[in-house]
Parts: structure tokens; C-alpha cells; sequence
């Protein structure tokens, strides 16, 4: 694949929002990212944008035209939401790559964004349930974190592994959020703090699990034709993008343990980088919940099936480990504002692989990275290798 | 009967089949459904009779609850192996923390206090039914 350059970031900070609107949240994201990369406005063809639960929060569908006014020449501008639950950003970004891949557009933004402070629990939990299949599983009373519970259930019952391993994915995590401030939490946790923390779904605790949170990211991306006439000069490059499917409902797949989902998209990612998984020096994963990273980054080919639940507690996926995984924290201490997780991903390793995020001293000689963006359960996933241009 | 209901009434018939001890799955050129089937109309789908028990593959106890649920938690889900098929259900009739991996349970439908949604039940095979 010819590399797709990312002239552009902008993210709002992710946590609590109150008072803000969604408009005004992407907004900030959109204005952040169009000025870093010097694009003019009426040069953007398509506006790519991942939202998930609009409808529930803020009582809006329709919101790609909503977000694309002002952007520049609006009844050109292609503007289309995209929703694949919490990989609804991540997909944003792909479209946007295939956009540029097929010569159809040379400046995309793409974006996402979600509101989801304003909700009760019970409506949040509500929203996020429907994520899962709704006759097979949120009939029976299935909520989100316990989808993710039957799977560290199956995995910890087959090859062993415990919740105090899992727990040291959230100390990571928190512990690199602490130092960006972009993340929601900025407080230290420890493995005690974890395991005595009110359950949520066995094996499960609240600090398993991400927060509920408000924000917006955005990215612009450009070919590399228009870059070299713009005189554009980005840092870091999308040169793989893959996506994979599963399906929707646990009880249809063979196998608990592994996410399909994510293996097919980082095969076709790498593929399309002509990479491997051994090349990649940096991560940012999907982290939901503790499980979905070792999911991850079995899925991803940096261990073996069985082996990664003992990666975070054993360092290697630590800031100054082998291989560093959520260096921004993650969704776990980041936030996970659904739409536009994806997308906050792909501005987190975009500043990590430039050497411009406060925890890029982790990584100064880093040179491929990957996102991976999960929907529900890991029924859809997007995958991306980033590699730094110049 | 809500109208959200009465629109899956596939479904719903298998939920009837399932409390009235008959349940099935579908065969279809070789694979194995769960109701409601999304076919073609011109296939040929053929009823198969549901083992009679399951086995636990995995579970879990909600403490944080759906809310269609309520005050009802916790609640024990599981997803269970019949034979060529795997059901997802809350486990009722066993105290939710004697659940574990390889149970024996049989199945059938329940509503919900909170919604009245009907749903997918588990209890150890061999059990007198609650209902």
C-alpha cells in the first residue's frame, strides 16, 4: 500500500465534559488537527466520523453533516458516519485510508467522537449492552463488562492465569496515563487496589474496566502526491490497514480464547505494510477491560495464544519493557469516549512515533507501531501499522 | 406481548418450544442454527430435537446488572454446549457462585420482573423446575 501521511491530530482531553456539547467537543479535535497540518479547510474531500450511541446521548443521528459544517466546501465534502460500536473510530480511519487508496479523495479527515457522561449508569449500561447480540445475549441480562468476563472466564479456565495478572494491566496503564495529559485518570493504582475493588462481572472488578467518558479526535490525512506538492512534510505514515469480523454473538464462535476478529486484521494490516509482528516497536491497544489486552496482543501476533496474560505483570509491556503496550494510557486510564476511541489511538501513536507525546522518551528510536480497535466484543476490529516517514 | 416482542416471533416460537420442554435447533446444508435463523427463504432448514442437557463452557456472576433486570443480581450467565449448538443463559435454580466450568444444566424460558422479556434459562440438569 502507498504510505497515507497524517499531516494532522487534535484530540480533546477524554473524561468529563459536562456542560459541552458534542459539536463543541469535535469541533476543538477537528480545528487541532486542520491547523497542525497546514491543510486549508476547502482542500478536504470526505469527512470520515465514528459515532456510536449519538441517539441515546444527545439525542442526534445524522451527525456526520452535522460535524462537517465549516469544514470547507460543505455540498462537495463527502460526509458519512460510521458505527461499529467501540471500533466505530477505527473504522472512521480506515474508510479514510481506502478513500485516499482508491484515488476517489487526497485530504480526508477523519474523526470521532462520544457523549457519555450526561447518561445515568443504567443508561449507559443500557447503551453499551447493545453492543452484544440483543436476542442471544442481552436477553439473558449480558451487559458488556460480563461478555468480556465469559471470555477471561474461558481463557483463564484453559490455560490458567489469574486476576491479580489481569491487574497488572490497569497498574500499567494508569501508571502511564499519569504522565499524559490527555487521560482521564491521572492517578497511580496498585494490584491490591484492583482486586479489592467492587465486582462488576466475576472475574471482573471496576478497575478492570475503563471509565465512561466525554471527548473527540481527529485526524487529517493526506496522499502522498498531495503532500509532495503541498510541501508537506508529516512525521509518521499509515502504510497498513486491516479489518476483520466475528461473530456478533460468543456463542456462534469455536473458539473463547482467541478474537478472530483482530487476527484477520492485523494479518491483512501487516500484509499491506509487509511487515511483521516482530517489527512493530510500540502498541496501542484496546483495552476495555484487563482481558481484551491479552486478547489483543495474542491477536496481534506478539505472543503466542496462552502467553500474554503474564505479559504486563512480567514488564514487557511496561514503558521501559520489550515491547511498550498503551504508553497513553490506554482506554483504561485514558478514557474511553466509544466513536472516537479509534481515533484517539491513531493521535496517541502518531505523537509517540513523532517524538512529540509526553511519553515518547519511552520509544525515541521506535519505528513501526500499531493500533488495534475493537468493536463489542471483538465482533469487528480494526487494525493499523504506522511507520515514521521521515 | 409488547410490539418489540411480537416482532421477533421467531424467536419467540423457539422460546414456547424451549418452555414447553420440546426445544431445537435448525440444520441447514450442513451447519447448525440457534433460532431466529437468517437464511435465504428458499432454504431448506430441518429441525433437529435440542439435547436434552448442557454442558457450561464458561460463566460468569453479574453484580453490575442489564438493566432489564433490576434489582435481580446477582446473576449467574453461562454459555452451554448442546451438543452441536451453544446457547447463551442465566443459570437459575443453584446459588450463582456454586456455578463452574463442565455443569450440567437444562434449559428453558423465563420472563424478566423488570421489562417481562422473555429469556434464555439454565438450571442443573436433573432439577426440579422453579416455574
Amino acid at each position: 500500500m502507498a504510505a497515507i501521511l497524517i499531516a494532522g491530530v487534535g484530540a480533546t482531553e477524554f473524561g468529563d465534559h459536562t456542560g459541552r456539547t458534542g459539536r463543541e467537543l469535535f469541533a476543538e479535535a477537528r480545528s487541532s488537527a486542520l491547523e497542525q497540518s497546514a491543510v486549508p479547510r476547502s482542500d478536504v474531500d470526505a469527512l470520515y466520523y465514528g459515532n456510536y450511541m449519538g441517539e441515546t446521548a444527545e439525542r442526534q443521528s445524522h451527525q456526520a453533516p452535522l460535524m462537517a459544517a465549516g469544514i470547507g466546501e460543505t455540498a462537495g465534502l463527502e460526509a458519512t458516519r460510521v458505527e461499529n460500536a467501540c471500533a466505530s473510530g477505527g473504522y472512521a480511519v480506515a474508510d479514510g485510508v481506502r478513500a485516499i487508496e482508491s484515488g476517489a479523495a487526497d485530504v480526508v479527515l477523519v474523526g470521532g467522537l462520544e457523549r457519555m457522561t450526561n447518561l445515568e449508569t443504567a443508561a449507559t449500561t443500557a447503551a453499551l449492552a447493545r453492543t452484544a447480540d440483543e436476542l442471544y445475549e442481552g436477553r439473558p441480562g449480558l451487559t458488556f463488562p460480563g461478555a468480556y468476563a465469559l471470555l477471561a472466564d474461558a481463557y483463564m479456565e484453559r490455560f490458567g492465569g489469574t486476576h491479580e495478572d489481569l491487574a497488572h494491566v490497569a497498574v500499567k496503564n494508569h501508571e502511564n496515563a499519569a504522565t499524559n495529559p490527555k487521560a482521564q485518570f491521572h492517578d497511580e493504582i496498585d494490584v491490591a487496589d484492583v482486586l479489592e475493588a467492587p465486582a462488576v462481572a466475576d472475574p471482573l472488578g471496576l478497575l478492570d474496566a475503563c471509565p465512561i467518558s466525554d471527548g473527540a479526535a481527529a485526524a487529517v490525512l493526506v496522499s502522498g502526491e498531495y503532500a509532495a506538492e503541498h510541501d508537506l512534510e508529516p512525521a509518521v505514515a499509515i502504510t497498513g490497514s486491516g479489518r476483520g469480523t466475528d461473530s456478533l454473538s460468543l456463542q456462534d464462535r469455536e473458539d473463547l480464547t482467541r478474537t478472530k476478529a483482530a487476527e484477520s486484521a492485523s494479518q491483512a494490516a501487516y500484509g499491506q505494510a509487509d511487515v511483521t509482528a516482530d517489527d512493530v516497536d510500540v502498541a496501542e491497544v484496546h483495552d476495555c477491560v484487563t482481558i481484551a489486552e491479552v486478547l489483543a496482543l495474542e491477536a496481534l501476533g506478539f505472543y503466542e495464544p496462552s502467553d500474554a496474560i503474564t505479559a504486563a505483570r512480567d514488564g514487557e509491556t511496561a514503558h521501559d519493557g520489550q515491547l511498550p503496550v498503551n504508553l497513553s494510557g490506554g482506554l483504561k486510564a485514558t478514557g474511553h469516549p466509544v466513536g472516537a476511541t479509534g481515533v484517539g489511538q491513531l493521535v496517541e501513536l502518531t505523537k509517540l512515533l513523532a517524538g512529540t507525546h509526553p511519553n515518547a522518551d519511552a520509544v525515541p528510536d521506535a519505528e513501526v507501531g500499531v493500533t488495534h480497535n475493537a468493536g463489542g466484543t471483538v465482533a469487528t476490529a480494526a487494525v493499523h501499522v504506522l511507520e515514521v516517514a521521515r | 406481548m409488547s410490539v418489540e416482542i411480537a416482532r421477533e416471533t421467531g424467536y419467540d416460537a423457539w422460546l414456547d418450544a424451549l418452555e414447553a420442554g420440546e426445544g431445537y435447533y435448525l440444520r441447514c446444508d450442513g451447519r447448525t442454527l440457534v433460532p431466529p435463523a437468517m437464511t435465504g427463504a428458499a432454504t431448506a432448514l430441518e429441525r433437529e430435537p435440542l439435547p436434552e442437557t448442557g454442558t457450561v463452557e464458561s460463566k460468569t456472576i453479574i453484580r453490575v446488572p442489564h438493566p432489564d433486570f433490576g434489582a435481580d443480581t446477582p446473576d449467574a450467565i453461562a454459555i452451554a454446549e448442546f451438543g452441536p449448538v451453544t446457547l447463551t443463559g442465566q443459570i437459575t435454580g443453584i446459588d450463582p457462585d456454586a456455578v463452574e466450568t463442565g455443569l450440567e444444566v437444562a434449559v428453558t424460558a423465563l420472563e424478566t420482573e423488570t421489562s417481562g422479556k422473555r429469556f434464555v434459562a439454565f438450571r442443573p440438569a436433573g432439577e426440579v423446575s422453579d416455574r
